[in-house]
């Protein structure tokens, strides 16, 4: 709009305005997003321990990210939490979606309760699961005063199990996202092509398997980028839940760059395991993106 | 084949019910336990009701309870996540009306890429911020500040907010602009007389998203504060996970509750607008 005649009539503040408008925000995200990855990324190939110390050594820093122990929990206990978490909120919301969608009375209050976790803080969904899955008063002593007196549960205090009452606790509080975004693709089919499946005699679980989930199918995938998105990010549950323990049992990426980093003096190693993380989200947006915006362009 | 109906409606509305307690189940341990004294706690178990509400735990956890050293409560650190979001929402929610007025309807050479820069900040994991950010903030003075979290958090929100306004604003027909312009109306004056008086939902929206986001982030709260700019979630952690000889479970929940009261009131009251921005921060693009 700024190259033909119909524009003549505004003057050189208007052709510039949009442009000042525009340009604190460009800068804050050029400095503060893309030049502090870059910072972050020269961090992670110097010698920076306490302070940062700008003396070149490589891949010094990987190469240790990759000899540690821990880092190797951490990204296991990552790649089980993601494929638990993911799979059973998404279970759980589209299985909630699909109840929901069948004309229910009280869809809205159910809406409602079902969505409230999301509106908590992590630390306060930790702090309340912390207390109910306690070995001492919580979970286990409702069950034997239910008089199953041999029931045990110590998965918080158990360095094999703690990372699973993540997993309990991060589901809880994210299963009704995936069933308002499922709902709400729900709702954009069209009720003609169920009716017509149903005259044909189909029963109503083998349409949603084979007509309406599949045309769902873009719903299931930004679905699944945003919970790899949280898996990956995690860190207050886990601070809150386990603060990483027992040891660094449930420790996750996002927790082992605030130890290094932050608590331990190993600012390097911290700025290396990031950018591993910044990879990861990398590799699975940049396709996604990709992806989108072509689809969008095909019309 | 009507019975079978009825018995499938049922089995329906039964799941339903049983999610709905599985969702509320937490609130409920959390508000009984916080009225219950410990030992009542330890007398009963998580699902029995109090017997004796008392609201000592509440009190504690406000104003005596310790959070490592000091013994405030959670108060001060309450005040100041007030202190941070004001700002903080103020800030975002603005740049990213203007941003996302730019980049729908004054679009220029360039002005897309700018966008898909500001839009990958969306994705990126915030942890390869932390160094350099504290680093910076500590060069302006800004260190363990209030400010220096306002301005991380601006910085951090403007994706959301430009791409919320911008994907709203697309959706305003670009003739209402044309028309404006022809009566000599120039850029400001547009926005604040036609587009601005049309943006209320999305305002609204906006406001709350950041709102939510911004008072339950630990993350900066934890790395880019000191006692006396911690925000609540973080004197929250810390309350819960001081060892203290005996473990308080009542004033934990009662703490967990304070810090979660303004998010639960707010989305009691505008649940409709926050379920727009979490299925719009989704649908991306």
């Amino acid at each position: 709009m700024s190259n033909t005649n119909g524009t003549a009539h505004y003057g050189f503040a208007e052709r510039w305005l949009p442009r000042v408008v525009l340009a604190p925000s460009f800068l804050l995200s050029l400095v503060f997003i893309y030049g502090f990855i870059a910072w972050n990324g020269y961090l992670s190939f110097t010698a920076s321990r306490m302070l940062p110390n700008y003396e070149w050594v490589g891949l010094a820093q990987y190469e240790a990210l990759f000899a540690s122990e821990r880092w190797w929990v951490a990204v296991q206990n990552l790649g089980l939490f993601a494929v638990l978490f993911i799979a059973g909120a998404m279970g759980v919301g589209i299985f909630l979606a699909i109840l929901l969608d069948q004309k229910i009375r009280a869809e809205g209050a159910l809406r409602t309760i079902y969505l409230y976790p999301l509106a908590l803080s992590f630390i306060v969904t930790g702090t309340a699961w912390k207390w109910m899955l306690n070995p001492g008063l919580g979970l286990e002593k409702l069950m034997h005063d239910w008089g199953f007196t041999s029931f045990t549960f110590d998965w918080l205090v158990n360095p094999d199990y703690s990372i699973y009452t993540v997993v309990i606790a991060a589901m809880w509080q994210s299963s009704g996202f995936v069933m308002a975004l499922f709902l709400a693709g729900l709702r954009g089919i069209d009720d003609s092509i169920i009716k017509a499946a149903q005259i044909d005699g189909a029963s109503l679980p083998r349409i949603y398997w084979r007509i309406v989930l599949p045309a769902l199918r873009p719903v299931f995938f930004s679905t699944l980028m945003i919970l790899s998105h949280i898996a990956i990010k995690s860190f207050d549950l886990v601070m809150a839940l386990t603060g990483g323990g027992p040891g660094f049992s449930s420790d996750l990426p996002a927790t082992f760059m605030y130890q290094m980093a932050f608590t331990r003096g190993q600012m390097g190693l911290g700025a290396a395991s990031s950018m591993m993380m910044l990879a990861t989200v990398a590799a699975l947006v940049v396709p996604y993106l990709y992806s989108e915006l072509r689809s969008k362009r095909r019309g | 084949m009507a019975e079978q109906g009825k018995f499938w409606r049922a089995v329906v509305y039964g799941s339903l019910l049983i999610a709905a307690v599985y969702y509320l189940l937490p609130l409920y341990v959390m508000l009984t336990t916080s009225v219950k004294s410990m030992e009542e706690i330890r007398a009963g178990n998580l699902l029995s009701l109090p017997l004796d509400i008392t609201f000592a735990a509440w009190s504690k956890a406000w104003s005596t309870a310790c959070t490592g050293v000091e013994c405030t409560g959670l108060q001060p650190y309450f005040w100041n996540s007030v202190a941070m979001v004001v700002p903080a929402v103020a800030i975002s929610t603005a740049l990213g009306a203007v941003n996302g007025y730019v980049l729908s309807k004054w679009q220029f050479r360039g002005s897309e890429v700018v966008f898909a820069m500001i839009l990958f900040g969306v994705f990126i994991p915030f942890q390869v911020l932390l160094l350099p950010m504290a680093q910076t903030l500590g060069l302006f003075g800004m260190a363990n500040s209030i400010t220096g979290l306002v301005f991380v958090h601006v910085v951090c929100g403007l994706a959301s907010t430009t791409l919320f306004f911008r994907n709203y604003y697309v959706g305003i027909p670009d003739e209402l602009i044309k028309a404006a312009r022809l009566d000599g109306a120039g850029f400001w004056r547009i926005f604040f007389r036609i587009i601005l008086p049309m943006s209320t939902p999305i305002l609204t929206v906006t406001v709350i998203w950041q709102f939510t986001q911004i008072w339950n982030d630990f993350l900066f709260g934890v790395v880019f504060s000191s006692i006396d700019s911690r925000p609540i979630t973080v004197g929250l952690n810390n309350l819960a996970n001081t060892s203290t000889s005996v473990k308080e479970y009542n004033v934990d929940m009662a703490a967990a509750l304070i810090a979660a009261l303004p998010t639960i009131v707010v989305y009691v009251l505008a649940g409709k607008y926050f379920v727009r921005g979490l299925t719009a921060g989704a649908v991306k693009g």
